[in-house]
């Protein structure tokens, strides 16, 4: 590429970027859709500035693995590990039960059998670029929705893996299977000593690097690093015949827990957004008007058809699941739209003669459709479907808008953040609540609280709250991220607030520590320890005694989860030091009823004092 | 002695002077309020707040005895409620003077110090007269102080007092904390500290409370033995 032409280049992207994007938010239809509209504005169909998205697709390909490694950041090894039965269980389920039932639906058609597995194939995947960044504009990455969509995008991405290589054998003979593939074993042992180099490296060498890098106070030369460090695991992967985002995501799960996560995120941020624009375009650019318009009653066919019969798939999961109604629209359309793997299946099915030329690039544009479609559909489910779901409510329900001044903020009203605000309104202490679901809005306002509708995470609504001026910040969240979410925002905006929060479970309250919050208490410690007392007084104990041996509990246990704190990324030894806590506070109840003992015995009481002892 | 010493802590600039203050309504309080700034106003005193501490009146016994050691002159600040302290100084003397600690076989910890009764009372003077509602001089609910003290070892030193809590004005009450300071400050160099007998010895015999272990092996044995 010379000089010229690549100055050129970049001025077309970037002005029909810069133009779309701004006027597809404008029209409330949100980026994605910017760039696929600037994509067709600017390829062979439209203005004709660029005639080969090809290549550009290919380069661009790499926004998707960037997106995928801070996805992978944000997921800890211990989540991902949770994540095993959503990715492998339902994401087999979408995959192969909706690829089934489209080689059904194709072969009852007549449609020809390799083709209708092929097509199958390639149409099941979904879009990862649409569907995370959908999720992460619209703030949906933490909900069960987010997190389903997530595991079924990794699933395809490591289906895609043995799909790829097992394509060439559905070819006429067969004949070049052997040579594309290079001999299964071999491959399989590569492939996985390159995961178990990317695992061993991520765990041992990489944090040391990130540290002396980091150590050399050069900022470029730390983003240079997060790039390389992306790039190089990309490599590995693709020699090997790996996904590179699948690369990716795995080294961002291992350094989600180091301690330059935050950084790399920033470094690698805008990189990612930017690849994935160009990426945006590139599908845009690659949609084939000329096959649409030759053939546009069965390309609606196949779109409409693929789309309705992944949905089906898709509704059956999400009834089963389940996911909450409201996510259930942005759940179906983000997986039921084709994907970028689509494009890869069909074109290597093409390479390998499995399908020929014109049907593959028919199925590529009916993906490109599909994603095309798809943020216009979320577009129309948010006017129209959504609202119906969350109930007529969600609609007249208004953000808070008027700026408010008292002292206190509570982040949520549910079970938790109502004790709260009845014991001060009780004592007639101003409040501003914050409640984020508009049901219980509804619900609570109905009993006459002065409730505010708005999202806590959302710095502009707490600015209208008052977090400026007030003193204090009641952080009554019931959803961790979001929770912890609130106290970063709230410490780094608003340092003049006390947070005093809620925390969900031990580990919701390390977080909540590590954002430099004090005055923590877990919602279920002080109702057990009521029920503590109650058990013990039926086994015998004086009620007084119940509850000196309660509170004595409860100081031992806060202050046992300060010592385990400095241990919390040592799973060994946090088992060990908390099985040593219990023991002391075992050992040091057992010593007080043994010295009570013998205070009794001294006493002449010696135990059975139903009768008086004899004389 | 000399307060520029703050480099090394040594034993000399920890605090000498232990303030426990117990007001279970500190936010209506007139006087113990003022009292309780002005002392921690003071370098060299320690001052406890026992209801801010202890809310739950789950006293942390160990750090109240550490306390207490560090502390030649002991101060007991708090309302008088019905002819005596208010219910968690009761339990904090309940719980930190403990037996075989504070008093008892073994229990020489506070032997030698003072202890100071510093306390307002919401009735005025002349309450406290035969002829009046309160009936005895206020001196005559003082024994079980002076005793409290004397099992200790300490010297139970003239109370400060603050008569009709409720009434008093604004200045006296600011004069009266002034005083309240001065004195803290200026301890042990106080003229009528001459005058204050020691301690009467109040050792607690032995036998006065059953052996802490009668020998329970042999004991057993005998009681098998005779079986």
């Amino acid at each position: 590429m010379e000089h010229g032409s690549w100055l050129g280049g970049t001025l077309v992207y970037l002005a029909a970027a810069v133009i779309a994007v701004p006027v597809a938010r404008l029209l409330g239809l949100g980026s994605i859709i910017g760039y696929l509209a600037a994509g067709i504005a600017i390829g062979p169909w439209g203005l004709k500035f660029v005639t080969d998205p090809q290549d550009m697709l290919h380069f661009a390909e790499f926004g998707v693995v960037l997106m995928l490694f801070l996805v992978g950041l944000e997921l800890e090894p211990r989540r991902l590990w949770s994540l095993r039965k959503p990715i492998f269980g339902w994401g087999s389920v979408q995959l192969f039960g909706s690829a089934a039932l489209m080689v059904a639906g194709a072969l009852a058609l007549g449609v020809d059998s390799r083709l209708a597995v092929v097509a199958a194939l390639g149409l099941a995947m979904s879009s990862t670029a649409i569907g995370l960044g959908a999720l992460a504009e619209r703030n949906l990455m933490a909900t069960s929705s987010g997190q389903s969509v997530l595991s079924v995008a990794l699933l395809q991405d490591v289906a895609a893996i043995p799909i790829l290589a097992l394509l060439p054998l559905l070819a006429v003979g067969g004949a070049d299977a052997d040579a594309s593939s290079g001999g299964g074993w071999v491959g399989a042992a590569k492939a996985l000593s390159v995961i178990a180099i990317i695992v061993l490296g991520g765990r041992l060498a990489l944090r040391p690097a990130l540290r002396w890098i980091a150590r050399s106070r050069t900022p470029e030369i730390f983003t240079a690093a997060a790039l390389l460090l992306v790039v190089a695991t990309a490599a590995l992967m693709q020699t090997v015949g790996l996904s590179m985002a699948l690369g990716a995501f795995l080294a961002g799960v291992l350094l989600a827990e180091s301690e330059y996560r935050r950084e790399l995120e920033t470094d690698i941020e805008p990189f990612k957004g930017l690849l994935l624009g160009l990426f945006f375009i590139a599908v845009g650019m690659s949609i084939d008007f000329a096959v649409v318009l030759a053939q546009p009653l069965l390309i609606a066919g196949v779109v409409l058809g693929f789309l309705l019969l992944k949905a089906a798939v898709l509704w059956g999961m999400a009834r089963t699941m389940p996911i909450p109604k409201a996510e259930r629209p942005v759940f179906n359309i983000l997986l039921a739209q084709g994907g970028e793997f689509g494009f890869v299946v069909f074109q290597t099915a093409a390479q390998a003669g499995v399908i020929d030329a014109p049907m593959s690039s028919l199925l590529v544009a009916a993906v490109a459709i599909s994603m095309l479609l798809s943020p216009l559909l979320l577009v129309l489910a948010d006017r129209w479907w959504i609202p119906r779901l969350a109930g007529p409510r969600n609609t007249d329900l208004k953000e808070i808008d008027e700026p408010q001044e008292a002292p206190i903020i509570i982040a949520g009203f549910g079970r938790y953040g109502q004790i709260v605000g009845r014991l001060l309104y009780a004592n007639g202490i101003a409040a501003t609540v914050l409640e984020h679901d508009a049901d219980q809005v509804e619900t609570v306002r109905k009993f006459g609280w002065p409730v505010f509708y708005g999202d806590a995470t959302r710095l502009d609504l707490l600015r209208t709250a008052g977090a400026e001026k007030a003193r204090v910040l009641v952080l009554a969240i019931d959803d961790i991220a979001q929770s912890v979410k609130v106290a970063k925002i709230a410490r780094e905006h608003f340092p003049q607030l006390t947070i005093v929060a809620r925390a969900r479970n031990v580990s919701h309250y390390q977080d909540l520590k590590d954002q430099g919050v004090e005055l923590i208490e877990r919602e279920t410690l002080d109702s057990a320890l009521m029920t503590g007392r109650s058990v013990l007084e039926l086994a015998g104990f004086e009620p007084h005694q119940a509850r000196t041996l309660a509170l004595r509990f409860r100081k031992h246990n806060v202050a046992q989860l300060e010592v385990l704190r400095q241990h919390r990324n040592d799973r060994a030894k946090l088992i060990a030091v908390s099985k040593q806590g219990r023991q002391q506070l075992e050992e040091l109840f057992a010593q007080e009823r043994d010295a009570a003992q013998r205070r009794q015995v001294r006493a002449g009481w010696s135990g059975d004092d139903a009768e008086p002892p004899a004389a | 002695m000399t307060p520029l010493a703050t480099e090394t802590p040594s034993a000399s600039a920890l605090p000498r002077v232990l303030v426990l203050v117990a007001h279970p309504q500190m936010e209506q309080s007139r006087a113990n309020r003022k009292l309780m700034r002005a002392a921690q106003a003071l370098p060299g005193v320690e001052v406890r707040d026992l209801y801010a501490l202890y809310p739950d009146y789950l006293i942390d016994i160990e750090a109240e005895q550490a306390a207490l050691a560090r502390a030649t002159l002991v101060v007991w600040q708090h309302p008088i409620h019905w002819y005596s302290m208010p219910p968690l100084m009761k339990l904090w003397v309940d719980e930190v003077l403990a037996f075989g600690w504070a008093y008892g076989p073994g229990g020489g910890a506070l032997r030698g110090k003072d202890l100071w009764l510093v306390a307002s009372t919401g009735g005025p003077e002349d309450s406290y007269r035969p002829q009046s509602y309160n009936r005895y001089f206020f001196d005559a609910f003082l024994p079980p102080y002076e005793q409290t003290a004397a099992l200790c070892g300490m010297r139970f030193l003239p109370p400060l007092l603050l008569h009709g809590a409720h009434r008093v004005g604004k200045e006296e009450t600011i004069a009266h904390a002034k005083t309240y300071a001065e004195r803290l400050s200026s301890y042990p160099r106080w003229p009528e500290l001459d005058t204050v007998p020691d301690c009467v010895a109040c050792e607690v015999p032995t036998t006065a409370r059953p052996p802490e272990q009668p020998e329970p092996a042999e004991a057993e044995l005998q009681d098998e033995a005779a079986l």
